[in-house]
């Protein structure tokens, strides 16, 4: 009985500590990139990145499918997918860490997302400005920042006729609605 | 207090803290691997696998341009230039009509042979929260002979011109380096050179490839003719080893083979040249492909 008690006092202050965390979810989401080259600009969009956003602590984390990238050319995304960023392998991109200058209730501010980055399978610390809006319940995100393929060992083999440039540029933006978990 | 209602607590304590501490990543890549369906794409590099159809079907709006060719025998010596002094070619135009249904149409040098195919692939292989092992593809073709009969003793007909293909592709990615494909066909020739021979004849192709680096990749394919007694003479059955090179849009095919035609009926029924006493063609498929949607 006595153990039974502890459980259950236990198990209720669980549930209040995290009730009044208030974090977020994607109700929606793109992830694009974008990259100049001489035969021809490579882009590609996805919608299907998965987030969270905990406003309390000011974390955020998100991971993105990377065979949800969908490009014009079927070929271009089936070499992309198998030479370029080996999806079998590595099938997310991910990131975490904190948000630095929130401040809840804004409905609009520059903040700055710090954390770890992990595509293709390797690890980077980085810093991304962007923009965070807010209109009463729902929160939006947008960033944009460069990723050096090299950083990442994405090969670009000598012999392609696409010169593909050794910088994209990614950009996010992320819809959020609050969840209870 | 006793000693066992403490540890039983810290017991709590340490369970509930470790609970929390889970990070937001770790939730969300446990929601993404029960949900995830992973489907295995690029079994192989291109629509064919050297000589026959790949599982592979060209994307929607994609045209692909198909250039193979076919040199003469490698024992023919230096008279023949080992081969190079002939060419066999065919032009080929594919197109995706969707993601999974394809047409095409072909010409080849050799008897002047004017073809047509569909191709259907009705399953692709999944893994993850829904499994499929293989990747299916249905294939059709027609193939006209037009060449023209010196002296005919008696009128051949249209139809006796004409053969029809029948298969089913079935592959599986083992890994991102291996692909092995099982190929059931069937050949209906509306028109045999014997008596003896059967119009239907039934075949089994086996093949596969290894990727050795990601853009190059190592292909052999076999046809086994099942019914084939009253032509076992006549014809061989086909064998073929090659590469695949890819670059960027383009992919390049470099293959022997001891056949000379490019298209199943062919290939897989009429292969004159016995490999292993080298009547080996040295050949090439090149395709570029332009995305008309």
């Amino acid at each position: 009985m006595k153990y039974f008690l502890i459980i259950t006092v236990f198990t209720f202050s669980h549930f209040f500590s995290n009730s009044y965390a208030q974090k977020y979810r994607l109700s929606s989401s793109e992830v694009s990139f974008f990259s100049e080259a001489p035969m021809e600009d490579i882009e590609a969009y996805n919608m299907e990145a998965k987030s969270i956003f905990d406003a309390e602590a000011g974390e955020i984390a998100f991971v993105i499918p990377i065979k949800g990238f969908e490009f014009k050319k079927s070929l271009m995304q089936e070499h992309f997918n198998e030479n370029y960023m080996e999806s079998d392998k590595y099938p997310n991109a991910k990131f975490e860490g904190k948000l630095h200058g929130y401040k809840a209730g804004k409905t609009e501010q520059k903040v700055t997302a710090q954390g770890e980055m992990t595509i293709h399978g390797v690890t980077h610390q980085i810093e991304v400005p962007g923009t965070v809006k807010s209109n009463g319940s729902d929160l939006s995100m947008q960033a944009t920042f460069p990723i050096r393929l090299e950083d990442y060992d994405i090969d670009i083999p000598k012999v392609v006729f696409y010169n593909i440039a050794e910088e994209v540029e990614v950009s996010v933006s992320f819809q959020y609605q609050p969840y209870v978990q | 207090m006793c000693n066992k209602t403490i540890i039983f607590v810290s017991l709590l304590l340490i369970i509930g803290s470790a609970g929390r501490a889970q990070g937001l990543l770790d939730e969300l890549e446990k929601e993404q691997d029960s949900a995830q369906v992973l489907i295995e794409d690029a079994t192989f590099k291109g629509s064919r696998l050297i000589n026959g159809h790949s599982v592979e079907t060209d994307g929607e709006g994609a045209l692909t341009f198909l250039i193979s060719h076919r040199f003469g025998r490698l024992n023919g010596g230096a008279y023949e230039f080992f081969g190079l002094d002939e060419s066999n070619i065919r032009l080929g135009l594919e197109y995706g009509i969707t993601d999974r249904l394809n047409i095409g149409i072909g010409r080849s040098s050799l008897e002047k042979v004017i073809d047509g195919f569909v191709k259907y692939q009705l399953l692709q292989q999944q893994r993850g929260a829904r499994l499929l092992p293989l990747t299916i593809t249905a294939f059709t073709s027609m193939a006209i002979n037009t060449l023209r009969i010196e002296n005919p003793e008696r009128e051949l007909q249209f139809k006796s011109r004409v053969d029809y293909t029948y298969q089913l592709l079935m592959a599986r990615k083992f890994s991102s380096k291996l692909s092995l494909q099982l190929m059931p066909t069937l050949v209906h020739r509306n028109l045999v050179a014997t008596a003896e021979m059967d119009n239907k004849l039934y075949a089994l192709g086996v093949g596969g490839r290894y990727k050795l680096t990601n853009r190059v990749a190592l292909n052999a394919e076999y046809y086994y003719r099942i019914n084939a007694e009253a032509e076992e003479s006549m014809y061989y059955n086909p064998f073929a080893i090659g590469f695949d090179i890819e670059t960027g849009g383009h992919v390049f095919q470099l293959h022997f083979t001891n056949a000379r035609a490019m298209i199943e009926e062919g290939f897989i029924t009429e292969t004159t040249g016995n490999f292993f006493s080298g009547d080996i063609h040295f050949g090439f498929n090149i395709s570029r492909v332009f995305q008309l949607k």
